[in-house]
């Protein structure tokens, strides 16, 4: 019984070693050319069907996406992105009652400069793109990551969706603001597709920094992540697409689920999994390839000549322990060797999650984290297990300051709050410092209290992203920009506080 | 003693780069006593072929996890996986479905 590897290996494999007669599950008549689920085969014609049908089916039930929607299809030049654009292609190409109905758009974000591809290769890696952009015939735009530096701040401001009212006065004027600054930034700009624009030597190196400045392999992934979001959202905006289709399939939104739950990120699970994410408001972001695993998807491209080009990425080569998102990627594949149902169990899970309060547009922006643009989890009971996790590190590291909320819990002693760097003002923490920023004097010279100064504004697991990076100095200037404002904001907040008719202050006045 | 066979190898997803980028390769396999199978066509390429890193290749006896299979363009699964008699002439390709290759 204990003996893993005889009882399984039995039970599973040798129960069922198909032979190369078996027939196609669904026609059973040609012989079998694909296994996707254990135990179904296909031939190849039944397999091309049930691919396409899939897409259409995933599309049609969870009605998202309208007639005559402009839809930008984000593609990394990877199998998945690649074989849901030949997807949109086959489905635009159908005949009357089967077909779909948007616009699409394809935007092609280059990322060369942060991996280490030299130039030559990036303008090869883009001319192969191009050339299978351009025939799909669809409008295209190749962006260079380091764009990402010139992003104005309203990428991280959540922008009202036009259906919803704002409900209260104050809202209503937060909204107003809001407003007025997505409409600064949509102005469509006459970009050539054609040709790559060119970048600046020294935008390169910026971002070369900012990526190098996280010290492990997972926070430069988790902050690449978070600058590719950004710019898909920022193109999708000024470029006027109110979707954008992600090519995530269901092997990688496993891996995905598994990697943001050990990353913290449990609270934002729904939205960085589900089918739809609407987080940015009045961009939706969409999954339509998450019923597909990567192998259906290899297979697909291999068998029907989905042409997609392969670039490497900050993980090519590494080895599995290399970070966390490698090591859960190596977990479920190896998992998946021996228990065939592992991804999809594991994604059936994240079917399962909903968004419950995090996608309602009258949220306040300063509720919002600055980097992933996540309903903040900071602010639990204090009971929370993560205002747990704050309290054993204030008190194991004496170089973290301390914050006030748990401070009055549990009075640090007097010598690590004189241990603190530069002062006494950085001490106090919490809401107290928002003035700091402002003024820029003083102690925010130094980087320590500066990356506690954005703490309060960031999610769980970007505080954790953030941490492991040497200074945030190397942040593009839209997200620090956004992060005075915001302090800026609150503490006029703090402020005006007594006099705001907000539905808590009302409450307490009436007591 | 069976006769060399030649056989085509291709390379794909990313499994390229550790054959210095090479996708595509035409290999004769020179004779020997037992039949070739697969399980010792992966030794053979990672004698000859492979360039660097075998263990981004070839994990125990079989390939790494993630690295999908084919065998004339039918799954391996259908072939007898590591088992299968490879004949002259035969299609092999390896498709990583991992990310970054």
């Amino acid at each position: 019984m204990c003996q893993v590897d005889e009882d399984y290996h039995d039970g599973l494999d040798r129960a069922e070693v198909p032979s190369v007669f078996k027939k196609c599950v669904k026609c059973k008549e040609a012989s079998a050319a694909v296994v996707i689920r254990a135990g179904d085969t296909f031939c190849r014609d039944c397999f091309k069907e049930y691919f396409i049908h899939k897409f259409r089916a995933m599309l049609g039930k969870n009605r998202i996406i309208f007639p005559g929607d402009k839809v930008l299809l984000a593609v990394s030049g990877g199998s998945s992105s690649c074989s849901m654009l030949s997807q949109v292609q086959e489905g635009l190409s159908q005949n009357a009652h089967k077909k779909l109905r948007f616009l699409p758009g394809i935007v092609y974000i280059d990322e060369g400069g942060v991996v280490g591809q030299s130039v030559d290769e990036r303008v090869r890696t883009v001319a192969e793109l191009q050339a299978v952009f351009r025939a799909t015939g669809f409008p295209f735009y190749v962006v260079p990551l380091e764009q990402v530096l010139d992003l104005p701040s309203s990428v991280v401001v959540m922008a009202p969706s036009s259906s919803e009212q704002p409900a209260s006065a104050y809202k209503e004027a937060v909204d107003q603001f809001l407003k007025s600054n997505s409409g600064s930034c949509l102005n469509p700009k006459d970009q050539d597709p054609t040709s790559l624009p060119v970048v600046p030597e020294a935008h390169t190196q910026f971002l070369q920094q900012l990526i190098v400045s996280a010290k492990t392999l997972t926070a430069r992934h988790d902050l690449l992540n978070t600058l590719r979001q950004h710019l898909l959202v920022h193109t999708a905006r000024t470029e006027g697409y109110r979707k954008v289709m992600l090519g995530d399939n269901c092997t990688r939104l496993a891996i995905k689920l598994l990697t943001s739950i050990s990353l913290g990120r449990g609270a934002q699970l729904a939205q960085d999994t589900g089918f739809s994410d609407s987080r940015y408001g009045d961009i939706i972001l969409v999954r339509p390839m998450r019923d597909y695993s990567a192998k259906e998807i290899a297979y697909y491209n291999h068998l029907f000549n989905v042409v997609s080009v392969f670039i490497p990425s900050l993980d090519t080569k590494t080895t599995e322990k290399a970070s966390i998102q490698r090591l859960t990627e190596s977990f479920v594949t190896k998992l998946q060797v021996d228990f065939p149902s592992t991804v999809s169990t594991i994604y059936r899970t994240s079917e399962k999650l909903q968004t419950a309060c995090g996608s309602s547009s009258t949220d306040d922006s300063s509720d919002r984290c600055l980097l992933c643009v996540c309903t903040l989890d900071t602010s639990g009971e204090n009971s929370s297990s993560f205002q747990a996790t704050l309290t054993s590190e204030q008190l194991s590291q004496t170089k973290y300051p301390a914050r006030t909320k748990t401070d009055r819990l549990h009075p640090a002693p007097v010598e690590l709050e004189s241990s603190v760097p530069s002062g006494s003002c950085c001490s106090s923490g919490g809401g107290e410092d928002c003035g700091e920023v402002e003024s820029g004097e003083g102690c925010c010279s130094s980087k320590e209290p500066e990356k506690t100064n954005l703490k309060t504004l960031l999610c769980y697991s970007c505080h954790l992203t953030i941490k492991d990076m040497s200074s945030v100095e190397h942040l593009p200037q839209y997200i620090l920009l956004e992060a005075q404002r915001r302090k800026r904001r609150s503490k006029m907040r703090e402020e005006i506080s007594e006099f705001l008719l907000d539905d808590g202050v009302c409450f307490r006045v009436g007591d | 003693m069976a006769a060399p066979i030649a056989i085509h190898l291709e390379f794909g997803g990313g499994a390229e780069l550790l054959f210095n980028g090479v996708k595509e390769h035409h290999v004769t396999l020179p004779s020997q006593s037992e039949p070739w199978d697969l399980k010792q066509l992966l030794v053979w390429i990672q004698r000859n072929l492979l360039k660097e890193r075998p263990e981004l290749f070839v994990q125990g006896e079989s390939v790494r996890p993630g690295i999908l299979v084919l065998i004339n363009d039918a799954d391996w699964e259908l072939m007898g996986e590591l088992d299968y008699q490879l004949q002259d002439q035969d299609n092999i390709v390896f498709i990583s479905t991992l990310h970054g290759g």
